[in-house]
């Protein structure tokens, strides 16, 4: 081996601990960014390969009833390719030993094969067979919130008739990726579920032999899904068509496009910030070690070494670093990645997730740690070389002597020696003060970036579930009933109180802008439900006039004051322009809310209710809830703390444990920041701080010198990184928000108290490894040498 | 034996260096000429301050003068770009500093090789340690050795790759006499063996005693020019 070789292999082992550092500052930039990027992009494959296989249809359509010879003349209409006709039930559901009320909605399948389309995904068991009428197939949510497996039973009630099911399979389905009631947003599995059943079974049970009333398709090559359902449209009005819509906006697929819409924001914005800040602090440490090594350099160009040489000696120097960091870097991604994928079965229900680590995403981590540690030798080096060796020789110049602060203030006889010596020397070189000041806030800014959505989340249940939705249960009817249904609500057992709402279908317009909602009625001087403004204060819904949730708002481009048409999606299907009235301040969903006699007036089916929000005694909770399933016209109940529930588990979670990646790696990442800036400050400064001693300092003296200065930037740091991780918090937010979940930037002191103590106890640690360095300071070696 | 018949080997003429610092400017050289010839051995006396690391520095191409011009043979240093005179200072020049400059993280032999492995023509690592009388320590680091054993690697790793000119700033500066004799005796050796042009800056007056010629320098100029007659052999010098 070359001596030049040696030279940096016995280097790199004499500073081992920095080489670690840096290292780990590179593993944690690279693992981030790999796991994440590599988890989403891998979602995305999952997804579409899932679709693929299962032959998820591009578009659905309900119908009333249809006879099932329609579906021949449904493939003849223009641009449709496949048909798949299907009948699907809604029905309430028992199961053993829970005592809630369940509903479900029962989908069919041809008798002991996979359908054309909309496959179904057997994780155990088998199909049901024909020729059965009591054999059904369990979506896995559902039956593993329930615990049930193949051969064990539940009692379904279907059109009014009790029906005992024997469960023969558990199976998955792209169109139930989400589990979903229609109307919610939430999946409650142990209050909803996805079954599957033979078709002529189903069809006996739910008064649709012969016919359909559920129809799925595929777009033949080159056919325009707009195109498509406006013939279906005006195909099935006579049957009873409740419009066909484009796979778009099938529940299941909005409900994981809208979290893949906020996971991208998460997981390609975040980990390339991440890797950008940590190939940026890579990229200072480098320059400043190489920087201390002018001398050696200045060496090396006297016998003759060439530029080149030298820039590639020191760029192997930095490789080995990088190039290991690098290599531990993406096989922790990778691995880390697979148990992303394993823990985002838990959110989404894919037979597996299809792993890949693109080539892209490994080249990307490459590229940039690499050119970042390329350019901080590049640039150190070139800055070595520029000197005439003669020049690099000598001990970089003092700059030129510039009293102080304090000594411009004429404070300096408040102040001993060595603190005035501790602000000489920053003051000396302001410029790489503030880059270490920089360095590790941006570190610390990592830390409340990665942390911030958990504060966000918290504050966000807090308000919709505390302050704006209060009750404990809503109970939805079938269809809409008179004011009585809510005398028989309050009627019931543990009902405290019970307030009336009334939702009405509707597609909001203004402009060329359109969205599809449900306008919610809500009687006056309501206390269960009320709709909050920007501060939080309950905006009164007036007796015209609509109010809509901010995202909404936005959506359909207005402000309160504009008008917009609001069509009614059921009845008569009215049409009526109403001026907005409020912006709401509303995180979860989007929502509009009129005064409830407004809305039986727009809808034109007189006084009605939609169902009713409950408070309720916790003590008689079975008992109410064994009444409410008994009712014929309940269609579901939501509690509040199963949708907080669902939130924090289903709807966040995904992003919950990115957050929990990114703050772990940022602490890992500031550590290392500090303590390289510490060791090299001691590089830079030995000579001197040998030479205090040899003058007489005491080893607590040149110690205050040395982590007097640490200290200093440490805590000029914190400040600056709340700063930079609130601005970086807004970044994250406008990448990740969607229509469906507003996210306000929400900071909790004890965010920051934890950024803070990670900074500091980083500073302690590399203080305390510092310290030791300085007893050991070699004063002989110091007076040896030149100087 | 000096004079036109001898080939030069550094011609300097009018050579200024001045440095601005802030305000002032501080005149390192202000004018030399010079001529060294090929094979002998120059010391070059004066007090401290007086420009004598500045002038071996240009010589050696580790600077360049303000004003003034410095040939090499045919070569015009003044003129030479980085690139040129890192490759005059590879295949030419061996540097002997005062302060060693050994590279703490290589052994003896390691520091020597570092220089061999770029040269066109160099001796054995070994071969130069022995001839600056200090086989046996080739496998010690820097850290282990004394202040005159360092030095006599440094020398070493200036001779091995067979320089035509060897250029020794202060090399006992930072020794004791009986160390510095020593360090002394491995350049003229090296000069008689291998005939290399050796110039020794030093501030003692005692050392000149070895030199063909000597040079004096003071306040950046050349006082005066003194031709040895009869050289004492280092071993005989006492300071
Ligand atoms: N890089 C430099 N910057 C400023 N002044 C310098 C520099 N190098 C040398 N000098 C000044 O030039 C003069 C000559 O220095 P030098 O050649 O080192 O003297 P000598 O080696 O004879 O002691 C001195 O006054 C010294 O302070
Ligand atoms: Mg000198």
């Amino acid at each position: 081996m070359r001596a030049i070789h040696r030279k940096m292999f016995r280097e790199l082992k004499g500073m081992r601990s920095q080489a670690v550092a840096i290292g780990f500052v590179i593993v944690a930039g690279v693992a981030t960014f790999v796991s994440m990027t590599s988890i989403y992009e891998s979602l995305e494959l999952t997804l579409t390969n899932y679709y693929e296989d299962q032959r998820f249809a591009d578009g659905f359509v309900t119908i009333g009833r249809a006879p099932e010879h329609l579906a021949d003349r449904l493939r003849q209409v223009s641009g449709v390719n496949e048909v798949q006709t299907r009948v699907v039930a809604a029905v309430n559901l028992e199961v053993p030993g829970f005592d809630q009320a369940v509903t479900g909605t029962v989908v069919s399948l041809p008798a002991g094969r996979q359908p054309l389309l909309n496959r179904v995904f057997i994780r155990e068991g088998r199909l049901p067979e024909g020729g059965r009428d009591d054999e059904v197939l369990l979506n896995e949510v559902f039956a593993e919130a329930h615990e049930l497996g193949p051969g064990e039973q539940l009692t379904a009630i279907i059109r009014g008739s009790r029906r005992t099911l024997t469960v023969v399979g558990i199976a998955l389905s792209p169109e139930f990726l989400m589990q979903v009631q229609p109307g919610t947003i939430f999946p409650d599995p142990e209050r909803y579920g996805v079954l599957w059943m033979e078709r002529e079974a189903l069809a006996a049970a739910y008064d649709m032999v012969g016919a359909f009333n559920d129809a799925s398709f595929t777009l033949a090559p080159g056919a325009e899904i707009d195109a498509v359902i406006h013939r279906m449209d005006q195909f099935l009005d006579p049957y009873g068509g409740r419009g066909a819509f484009p796979r778009a906006d099938q529940i299941s697929h909005n409900m994981v496009q809208e979290e893949f819409n906020q996971l991208r924001g998460m997981a390609t914005l975040l980990p390339i910030i991440f890797l950008g800040v940590a190939a940026f602090l890579l990229n200072i440490v480098v320059t400043r070690l190489i920087i201390l090594q002018r001398q050696m350099i200045a060496i090396l160009k006297a016998f003759g070494y060439r530029n080149r040489d030298v820039v590639l000696h020191y760029l192997s120097f930095v490789m080995v670093i990088a190039v290991a960091g690098i290599a531990v870097g993406i096989l922790l991604g990778v691995w880390m990645g697979v148990l992303l994928g394993d823990l985002y079965l838990e959110f989404y229900r894919f037979p597996a997730i299809d792993y890949v680590l693109s080539f892209r995403v490994a080249l990307t981590a490459i590229v940039l740690t690499l050119g970042a540690a390329a350019a901080g030798v590049f640039m150190s080096v070139r800055r070595a070389v520029r000197l005439q060796p003669a020049e690099a020789m000598r001990p970089a110049q003092p700059a030129a002597f510039r009293a102080t602060v304090l000594e411009r203030l004429g404070l300096q006889r408040f102040f001993d020696q060595p603190t005035r010596i501790i602000i000489r020397n920053l003051e000396r070189q302001p410029g790489k003060s503030a880059a270490t000041v920089v360095g590790i806030s941006m570190a610390s800014a990592l830390m409340i970036m990665g942390s911030f959505s958990q504060d966000s989340f918290d504050y966000i249940a807090s308000v919709q579930f505390g302050l704006s939705q209060r009750e404990d249960f809503a109970v939805a009817f079938t269809d809409p009933a008179s004011m009585s249904a809510l005398h028989d609500l309050r009627a019931l057992p543990g009902v405290l109180h019970a307030e009336p709402y009334r939702s009405v279908p509707v597609r909001l317009l203004h402009g060329h802008r359109s969205y599809q909602t449900a306008v919610e009625g809500i009687p006056e001087g309501a206390y269960l439900r009320r709709v909050l403004d920007a501060e939080l204060q309950p905006i009164s819904v007036p007796p015209e006039g609509i109010v809509l949730a901010a995202g909404l708002a936005e959506v359909l481009g207005v402000a309160a004051g504009d008008r917009i048409t609001v069509e009614v999606q059921e009845g008569r299907r009215r049409t009526q322009e109403i001026p907005v009235t409020g912006v709401a301040e509303q995180f979860i969903g989007v929502g509009a809310y009129m005064d409830m006699e407004a809305v039986n007036r727009l809808a034109g089916a007189g006084q009605a209710i939609s169902g009713g929000y409950l408070l309720v005694d916790g003590a008689l909770e079975a008992e109410l809830m064994s009444a409410l399933r008994d009712r014929p016209r309940v269609a579901g109940i939501s509690s509040t703390d199963k949708m907080l529930e669902s939130f924090f588990e289903e709807m966040v979670g995904a992003l919950i444990v990115f957050t929990l990646i990114l703050s772990l790696f940022a602490a890992v990442i500031a550590f290392g920041v500090i303590y390289n800036s510490a060791r090299i400050s001691l590089s830079e400064r030995d000579r001197e701080l040998a030479s205090l001693r040899v003058l007489g300092f005491t080893r607590a003296e040149i110690s205050y010198i040395m982590l007097g200065e640490i200290a200093v930037l440490v805590l000029a740091a914190i400040p600056l990184g709340l700063l930079l991780g609130w601005a970086g918090s807004y970044l994250t937010v406008m990448a990740i928000q969607t229509e469906l979940l507003r996210i306000p930037v929400v900071l909790q002191p004890s965010t920051f108290a934890l950024a803070a103590t990670v900074v500091l106890v980083s500073g302690l640690a590399s203080a305390l490894l510092i310290r030791r360095r300085l007893l050991r300071l070699d004063l002989i070696a110091v007076l040896k040498t030149r100087e | 034996m000096n004079g036109p018949d001898r080939e030069v080997v550094f011609r300097t003429r009018g050579l200024t260096k001045t440095y601005e610092m802030g305000e002032v400017t501080v005149h390192a050289l202000r004018g030399v000429d010079l001529d060294l010839y090929a094979g002998e051995i120059v010391v070059l006396l004066g007090a401290s301050g007086s420009g004598k690391s500045t002038l071996v520095n240009i010589l050696g191409g580790l600077d360049t003068a303000t004003s003034g011009q410095v040939l090499y043979h045919d070569q015009d240093l003044t003129r030479a770009d980085d690139r040129e005179l890192t490759e005059y200072r590879r295949h030419w020049v061996g540097f002997v500093f005062q302060f060693y400059n050994l590279i703490p993280s290589l052994t003896a032999r390691e520091n020597v090789a570092i220089v061999t492995e770029i040269a066109k023509d160099p001796m054995d690592p070994g071969e130069a340690l022995e001839i600056a009388g200090l086989s046996g320590r080739g496998d010690s680091f820097p850290a282990q050795l004394s202040g005159g054993e360092q030095q006599r690697v440094a020398i070493a790793r200036a001779i091995a790759k067979r320089p035509a000119v060897l250029l020794c700033d202060e090399p006992t500066g930072a020794l004791d006499s009986k160390t510095g004799v020593v360090v002394l005796e491995a350049l003229n050796r090296v000069n008689r063996e291998l005939g290399t042009t050796t110039l020794i800056i030093t501030h003692n007056e005692v050392q000149a005693e070895m030199a063909e010629r000597v040079i004096y320098l003071r306040d950046g100029e050349i006082a005066d020019v003194k031709v040895n007659e009869r050289r004492t052999p280092p071993s005989e010098l006492r300071w």
